[in-house]
């Protein structure tokens, strides 16, 4: 049985990164504010052109140039600043913004200040509208949660991607394909048992449970690392991990 | 980046907070219950091949104060070898980090799901009473549960009576061990529902807090405990709690003061009032003097918590001596009757 020290030790397991973007993007070190405008924007170019886009219908040239326009106001105009995590989720802040943008957007000012159609991100905006069209459009009451799912969907893609170098770069390729193919699946036909991964992968049944254990916990740390690096604080993170790892009653474990 | 459709994200979701079992002798089987201490899943002890409820603690809101304070109720829980208290085999940590313990795995109903299943008022009285003695014998072996109500308390199929949730109880002598400085004092997790039970428990309104604040369940709480006024709680808190379990025994519904279409003797009602009694100097001493009462009044004995007049001694007693009383009365109508048909 443990002892109390052991068990304090526990909350060694859980993301200690103390990294935030959020404060970072207020930086004086302008290495430092790029560095944390990158990540903001890593995780949250898509929902922001796909909330454009079926918020506000906007074509996807428009949305295109909307998302820009937001990112690049987001880095030079400051946005963040004003940002009080007290008050606002970071995401209902963000989707405020976009909505004030777009009300009052003039495109052709935009389009001339920035000096037309310039590009200050490298964003694949092809796999976001394919993306779309995966989706069916949200209802018009529930575009919050359309953008919440989307945020959601950004993060834990962002997750997956990292724990795939990650298992590369230390030799645990198996472990991914393991929880690409139990846990990324989307084939409910082809739903495999751990008996059959086993089989497959010539492992023991043992060591499929123990690879995947593996692949969920390293998931689990890269996304609430992540998910620190766009909070502010520690009570906005719990706040946030808790709302992001929350699940239905009914869900199976 | 692979697209994640919306089934992968929960899936996701699920997995990223489900517990890491390996190195353990317990195989996941299902989600049972969450709370904000807590997620209580059902898994087999592979050694053993039963099933167990396995209490973990949660992803999100694990820190050491949390850790320490599921340490300690797997510890109290320990301690309180009892039929009507659930039983606890293990405590561990996982290999992600998380506390866990494992408890026997209650296959029954939380009793504010299963009310409408007893009908009969003295079954429901009978099933009380073994709380109480549950609850009594927690009080002898010096723990306060402070957080009685029917959602913590479980039906078995056959009639067992189990009290959960100890996560609030609190030790009277606390040992070095109990860290009950500790836990009374430690932040209260972020959280809208407090704990979990091995039943689904989604509307859990219980409310943690610091030492000094309010600790348990609004309705079920003792005015003291209400207060805040941890250091001067005992038993007859829990006490308190009981008589509102027993007024949502009669009436079905969260205490309230009885309304008269629910027509409950007016014993039971006395014996609401003084196990809620706003002065704890008035309430039942102990959870046995309740039970007590409570077999009295079955018995259609004289309770002590409702000082009866003549026509209330006469009607127990009739109640009482029924068959008897209906034979003698049949035997006096009939003779009458034949009394005066003789005399025409």
């Amino acid at each position: 049985m443990p002892d109390d020290t052991s068990i304090s030790s526990q909350s060694a397991r859980f993301p200690q990164t103390r990294w935030s973007a959020i404060v970072a993007a207020r930086s004086e070190d302008q290495a430092e504010r790029k560095r944390a405008f990158e990540s903001i924007a890593a995780s949250y170019w898509k929902p922001v052109y796909k909330y454009i886009r079926l918020r506000w219908n906007r074509s996807t040239e428009d949305a295109k140039d909307l998302t820009q326009e937001f990112f690049s106001r987001l880095i030079e105009k400051g946005f963040l600043n004003s940002y009080d995590p007290a008050k606002a989720r970071l995401r209902t802040f963000l989707r405020v913004c976009i909505d004030g943008l777009v009300q009052n957007e003039d495109k052709a000012a935009r389009r001339l200040k920035r000096g037309g159609n310039a590009q200050i991100l490298s964003l694949d905006f092809e796999t976001a509208e394919g993306e779309l069209r995966h989706l069916d459009p949200p209802a018009p009451g529930s575009l919050n949660d359309f953008f919440e799912q989307e945020w959601v969907r950004s993060l834990f893609g962002l997750a997956v991607d990292a724990l795939r170098a990650d298992c590369k770069s230390r030799g645990k390729s198996v472990h991914f394909r393991l929880f690409e193919l139990y846990d990324l699946n989307d084939d409910s036909a082809s739903h495999l048992t751990y008996d059959d991964l086993a089989r497959q992968f010539d492992l023991a049944p043992t060591d499929v449970t123990n690879y995947l254990a593996f692949a969920r916990r390293e998931f689990r740390r890269i996304a609430l690392e992540k998910l620190r690096e766009m909070t502010a604080s520690d009570d906005e993170f719990r706040r946030e991990a808790r709302s992001l790892f929350g699940f239905d009653p009914g869900d199976p474990a | 980046m692979n697209w994640l459709s919306d089934d992968a994200l929960r899936r996701l979701r699920s997995a990223a907070v489900s517990p890491d079992l390996s190195g353990t002798r317990y195989r996941l089987l299902e989600f049972v219950a969450r709370g904000g201490m807590g997620v209580v899943y059902l898994a087999e002890d592979s050694v053993l091949r039963r099933r167990v409820a396995l209490k973990i603690l949660d992803p999100v809101a694990s820190s050491p104060g949390l850790a320490a304070r599921l340490l300690r109720e797997a510890r109290i829980l320990a301690r309180l070898e009892h039929p009507g208290i659930v039983p606890v085999h293990d405590v561990g940590t996982l290999a992600d980090g998380r506390v866990f313990y494992a408890m026997k795995f209650v296959e029954g109903h939380r009793l504010d799901r299963h009310l409408q299943q007893i009908p009969s008022v003295p079954e429901r009285l009978r099933l009380f009473g073994k709380i109480c003695e549950a609850v009594a014998f927690a009080h002898a072996c010096g723990i306060l549960h402070r957080d009685l109500k029917p959602e913590n308390v479980m039906v078995g199929p056959f009639g067992e009576v189990l009290v959960m949730d100890w996560g609030l109880a609190k030790s009277l002598h606390p040992q070095p061990e109990d860290g009950d400085t500790l836990i009374d004092e430690s932040p209260a997790p972020p959280s809208d529902d407090s704990f979990a039970t091995p039943a689904p428990n989604t509307s859990d309104s219980s409310v943690h807090t610091a030492h000094g604040s309010i600790l348990g369940t609004p309705g079920y709480m003792s005015p003291e405990q209400a207060r805040g006024d941890v250091t001067h709680l005992d038993q007859r808190s829990d006490v308190f709690a009981l008589g509102a379990l027993l007024l949502y025994l009669l009436t079905g519904r969260p205490p309230a003061p009885p309304a008269l279409q629910d027509r409950i003797p007016r014993p039971l009602v006395a014996m609401c009032r003084k196990a809620m009694a706003a002065d704890p100097a008035s309430r039942y001493p102990s959870a046995s003097d309740l039970a007590a009462d409570v077999a009295r009044f079955l018995d259609s004995e004289p309770v002590s918590a409702y000082p009866e007049g003549l026509f209330g001694k006469a009607g127990r007693f009739i109640s009482r001596h029924r068959i008897a009383f209906l034979l003698v009365l049949t035997f006096l109508v009939v003779r009458v009757l034949l009394l005066l048909v003789f005399r025409r």
